[in-house]
């Protein structure tokens, strides 16, 4: 066990190290530099200007500085908003973003689990096909049409949430049920899909000819069994909520890391991009291990040395 | 060859998935012809600003006076290209990937698949907005000094089908490689390795047309994904850009359309039904020709 999370901890490190590296090398291959859009200044203010940003010398030398920094845990400064490290911008809007990612996640999987389950009990009735056929039109439908949409009727028609903003709990009912929105579907599609292969098992017959009621075979006997599909697409889940928070976040106007992700593309903030872009990868990768060991928790069977 | 007629006809037989050919052939058809047919005066700007939807503008109009649904069938164009021509760039390099891994299997298979595993944890469409900004201009620059410069106009749309097929095509390289394993230990693969066939012919005639039912299965449902990552670099200002239109494009306005002041819901509503019909079709069908196709029942086949 403990050589197996060493070697995931230096893949880890390794999938960190070339993200950090392609971001790095992708946004200096980009024309244009941040200091484009200064007025004319004196060759000794620019060369200053460079120095405290960390843009003088070579390519080579001012990547192996960003690595040496980062490995103290220092982001570096951002070239857009001046007076500020990265470290402080993130410090500010990653717990919103974590807060919007966390209710989504479990809106996720409790509603897909419920769902799925739901029109696997159900299995060929008309609340199966309904279900099912919802669960595919929102995993068509871009979040950044949903978001507009709840907002149209829940926030503008009815006024019962506001807007956009993040004001109070009440301002993250809309963004986190947007957000969530495609992957309670798809997680959905997956508990059925595992549900009715486990239902039709001969354990479950037993235990409902020994007079188990229904939820409690679900709940007990299958859902064990059935959840395992689910649980291993928990990693790629937290991928795709890290992602599409980027949208949400714009659509709903929330100031979380997102919007600085966004903005530091177009502002050739090579630093803050690469801060947002490591952040989340380490978050993504960590997750991902978690997962990985809730999974083998939940499997004993599973033999992770093999 | 009898199982490759039966699953069609099993998927015939399914009545929702005629009705998503059925919508889908009506979709392909009028984004073919139904620029054309429109009257001239629809592509063009008006000063009827803002019109709800009407007899003479079904979709209604937009801030440039101009037909929605004349934009929707234009956008229709650029999606389904976009979508069809990147599925098919990661169906290439995924069939060609999960083929190698499965055939060669052992040491080169387990490094193979750790790194789609990786690349499975990356997030890989905000990778994907870092490379499109970084490689644009140059692409514009590349483009205009190359014999084409007619493609110039183009650049953004080839760089976003390069790179959706680029990372699309994870799913389907393990999908194959499964299937390859599966198929490898067959009797027909080794008794074709007996009488000292090639692996390049083994892979070329004996595996690739086993794998074709898989294959067109998740074709099916890489063309929608394609389309949905599209939209989302469009909205977030990477996708394709004015004079051209994709769905995309239209979502970003029309959700920009939704607002305190004044709603101008058929700006969002018209393209986005159009995209989710579209979608929720190639979806099912997918799902269907799944069903059809049951692998199960073909390994049965096969033994």
């Amino acid at each position: 066990m403990a050589a197996y999370l060493l070697r995931r901890f230096a893949s880890m490190l390794l999938v960190l190290f070339c993200v950090v590296s392609i971001t790095f090398f992708l946004m200096r291959f980009a024309p244009g530099g941040p200091f484009d859009r200064e007025r004319e200044i004196s060759p000794q203010a620019k060369q200053a200007l460079l120095t405290k940003y960390h843009y003088n010398g070579t390519l080579w030398q001012q990547y192996t500085g960003y690595l040496g920094r980062l490995l103290h845990g220092d982001l570096g400064p951002s070239t857009r908003y001046r007076s500020r490290s990265v470290n402080e911008l993130l410090a500010q809007t990653l717990p919103v973003t974590a807060l919007l990612g966390t209710a989504a996640f479990c809106i996720a999987t409790a509603g897909g689990v419920a769902l799925g389950s739901w029109a696997a009990v159900r299995r060929g009735t008309s609340t199966d096909t309904g279900a099912m056929l919802a669960s595919l039109l929102a995993i068509s439908t871009p979040t950044f049409v949903t978001g507009p949409l709840l907002v149209l009727v829940f926030a503008l028609k009815l006024g019962w949430f506001p807007v956009g903003g993040l004001a109070g709990l009440s301002a993250l009912v809309l963004p986190a049920l947007t957000l969530a929105g495609p992957y309670v579907a798809y997680i959905a599609r997956l508990t059925r899909t595992s549900m009715l292969e486990v239902l039709s098992q001969d354990f479950i017959r037993t235990a409902r000819a020994k007079g188990v009621p229904p939820w409690r075979i679900i709940s007990k006997h299958a859902g064990r069994v059935a959840l395992l599909p689910v649980v291993s697409f928990l990693g790629p889940l937290a991928a795709n909520l890290l992602t599409g928070s980027i949208v949400v976040e714009t659509v709903f106007n929330i100031p979380g890391a997102g919007g600085f992700f966004v903005n530091s593309i177009q502002n050739r903030d090579g630093f803050l991009l690469s801060g947002v872009t490591i952040v989340y990868c380490a978050l993504l990768v960590g997750l991902n291990l978690f997962v990985d060991l809730a999974y083998t928790w939940m499997d004993r069977r599973i033999q992770l040395h093999e | 060859m009898n199982n490759v007629v039966t699953p069609l006809q099993r998927l015939l037989r399914n009545r929702p998935a005629r009705i998503c050919l059925v919508v889908l052939a009506i979709v392909t058809l009028a984004a073919i012809f139904g620029p054309w047919l429109m009257p001239k005066s629809a592509a063009e700007l008006s000063a009827a600003q803002f019109q709800p939807p009407s007899w003479p503008h079904p979709f209604g109009t937009d801030i440039h006076g101009q037909d929605v649904l004349y934009r929707v069938l234009s956008g229709a164009r650029v999606s389904l290209a976009v979508g069809i021509s990147g599925a098919l760039i990661s169906f290439f390099i995924g069939t060609a990937y999960g083929l190698v891994a499965g055939y060669a299997g052992g040491r080169t298979d387990g490094i193979m698949m750790r790194a789609v595993e990786i690349l499975y944890s990356v997030p890989r469409l905000i990778i994907l907005l870092i490379a499109i900004n970084a490689f644009d201009s140059r692409m514009k620059a590349w483009l205009a000094a190359s014999d084409a410069p007619g493609l110039v106009g183009y650049s953004r749309i080839i760089i976003l089908i390069l790179s959706l097929g680029l990372i699309e095509w994870l799913t389907m390289a393990r999908i194959v490689r499964g299937q390859v394993l599966a198929l490898k230990s067959q009797q027909f693969v080794a008794a074709a390795r007996s009488l000292g066939q090639s692996h390049w012919k083994i892979l070329w005639r004996h595996l690739l047309p086993n794998l074709v039912g898989v294959v067109v299965i998740y074709l099916t449902l890489t063309v929608p994904a394609v389309i949905l990552d599209e939209s989302f670099l469009s909205f977030l200002g990477l996708g394709i850009q004015a004079p051209q239109t994709s769905w995309g494009s239209l979502l970003a306005d029309g959700a920009q359309a939704i607002n305190p002041v004044r709603s101008n819901w058929w700006l969002l509503v018209c393209p986005a039904t159009a995209m989710s019909a579209t979608l929720l079709a190639l979806n099912f069908l997918g799902d269907a020709l799944r069903d059809a196709l049951d692998p199960r029942q073909n390994r049965a086949g096969l033994g």
